[in-house]
């Protein structure tokens, strides 16, 4: 365990040759010898934890056995397609374009995610844009309870808190865009006998910031173990373009630009590393504030936040529960 | 006020209570420590309180401090309804 002694910003620096190689040695042993696969599907979002993800496993199983899926859809932005675009070229990896935009419009995605935020703003429609996001964590001790924010096509911004119905609501229809994905990855997984390889880092993995069977779904999650700022350092090491390094982390997922920070982790990412690091490390709330810029008092909301997150990523976590263990399904061994 | 402790206990034990034997639990115990309460379970929480007592709920008022626990979220809502009589009877209040 880690002593108050050594805690400091510098406390998640990395050797990143030392790590890659460990993380590399690791898909190769889990890719190709646990699950016999040739090679790997990476869904590239135009952002920083696909394109290490990505990077890793071309250095792991060579270039040639590593397939980069864009998959762009009516509402994502155009960036994101043009910076995965740009990382594919820029590693030599294989990659082609998926627009899931039709598949999401037939099975009522966008529809669904409009009728639901109408239930508090019952004059969104066509040409309107819409993000849900989180009060400050830090401002005030309130409640992470959603509110949609909404632009009319004339520019007029609405803000609305979120009733249980219309939350729920608008997750679950938003969450075909995930789901839908996944199921892409996997189409091209079967056909070329890859491995999908998921793509999220400790923060979104331990915290439940994914889709439960959509982005959380995968075969292997090579930098679920590290913190975002590693995750940069990693970025950095292996060559992904400045242009990425330089992006701040979106969600990408609502027609307004929506900030990861504003819904999800309330605070900025960096922060809440170390604020995540500090709690895993038994580091005291006053030490972890005064690196972080925070008070005591701040940081316990943080802290209280992270296992409120905790919990509910026990469900999101699970894999089918039984009534009874059926021993032959546990592998060679057993 | 008793009455309305009982009915946010009663929503309480009927929404956030899923094991028998669970409802040993008091009026003052802290939603968030006991882990009783999620997040989810507060907007559901708020949403019960706003509907069936017809109070104006604001942003600023989802604090701990008024939803922490059975005794506090009833005490949120005598006062709010206290509030609201008072505007009502008020002629000169617009």
């Amino acid at each position: 365990m880690n002593t108050s002694a050594v805690f400091s910003s510098r406390v998640l620096e990395i050797d990143p040759s030392n790590l890659a190689n460990e993380i590399e040695r690791g898909i190769r042993e889990i890719v190709l010898r646990r699950f016999r696969r040739k090679g790997a599907v990476v869904a590239l979002s135009g952002g920083i934890d696909s394109s290490v993800t990505a990077a890793l496993c071309a250095q792991a199983l060579g270039k040639d056995h590593v397939l980069g899926v864009l998959m762009p859809e009516y509402e994502s932005s155009e960036e994101s397609l043009r910076f995965a675009n740009l990382f594919a070229e820029a590693i030599g990896i294989p990659s082609l374009v998926e627009n899931i935009g039709p598949a999401l419009e037939a099975v009522g995605c966008y529809h669904r995610r409009d009728e639901a935020i109408r239930k508090v703003i019952p004059e969104y429609g066509a040409g309107w844009k819409s993000k849900i996001v989180l009060p400050n964590l830090v401002e005030g001790s309130h409640y992470q309870i959603f509110s949609v924010v909404a632009q009319s096509p004339t520019g007029e911004v609405r803000r609305a808190r979120l009733t249980p119905d219309a939350y729920l609501g608008i997750v679950a229809a938003t969450n075909f865009k995930q789901r839908t994905r996944k199921m892409l990855e996997y189409y091209h997984a079967d056909r070329l006998w890859y491995a999908v390889a998921g793509t999220p880092n400790r923060l979104e993995h331990a915290l439940g910031f994914f889709v439960k069977n959509g982005d959380g779904s995968a075969d292997f999650k090579p930098i679920a173990h590290l913190y975002k700022t590693q995750v940069y350092q990693l970025g950095k090491f292996l060559g992904v373009p400045e242009e990425i390094l330089r992006r701040p982390p979106t969600t990408d997922t609502y027609s307004l630009e929506q900030s990861q920070e504003e819904f999800y982790f309330s605070l900025p990412l960096d922060k809440m590393d170390l604020c995540l690091y500090g709690k895993n490390n038994g580091v005291s709330a006053e030490e972890i504030g005064s690196v972080v810029g925070l008070t005591a008092d701040q940081v316990k909301r943080v802290f209280t936040t992270i296992d409120s997150k905790l919990r509910a990523t026990v469900y999101l976590q699970s894999p089918p529960q039984l009534i009874q263990p059926v021993d032959e399904t546990r592998g060679p061994g057993h | 006020m008793q009455a309305i402790e009982q009915e946010v206990r009663q929503f309480v034990v009927e929404n956030f209570l899923f094991t028998a034997g669970d409802s040993q639990f008091s009026d003052t115990d802290s939603f968030l420590e006991t882990g009783l309460v999620d997040s989810m379970g507060i907007l559901n929480l708020v949403e019960f309180v706003r509907g069936k007592y017809a109070i104006p709920i604001d942003d600023e008022e989802l604090v701990p401090e008024h939803w922490d626990s059975v005794r506090q979220v009833a005490e949120f809502v005598q006062r709010k309804l206290g509030g609201l009589s008072h505007q009502r009877v008020d002629p000169g209040t617009s």
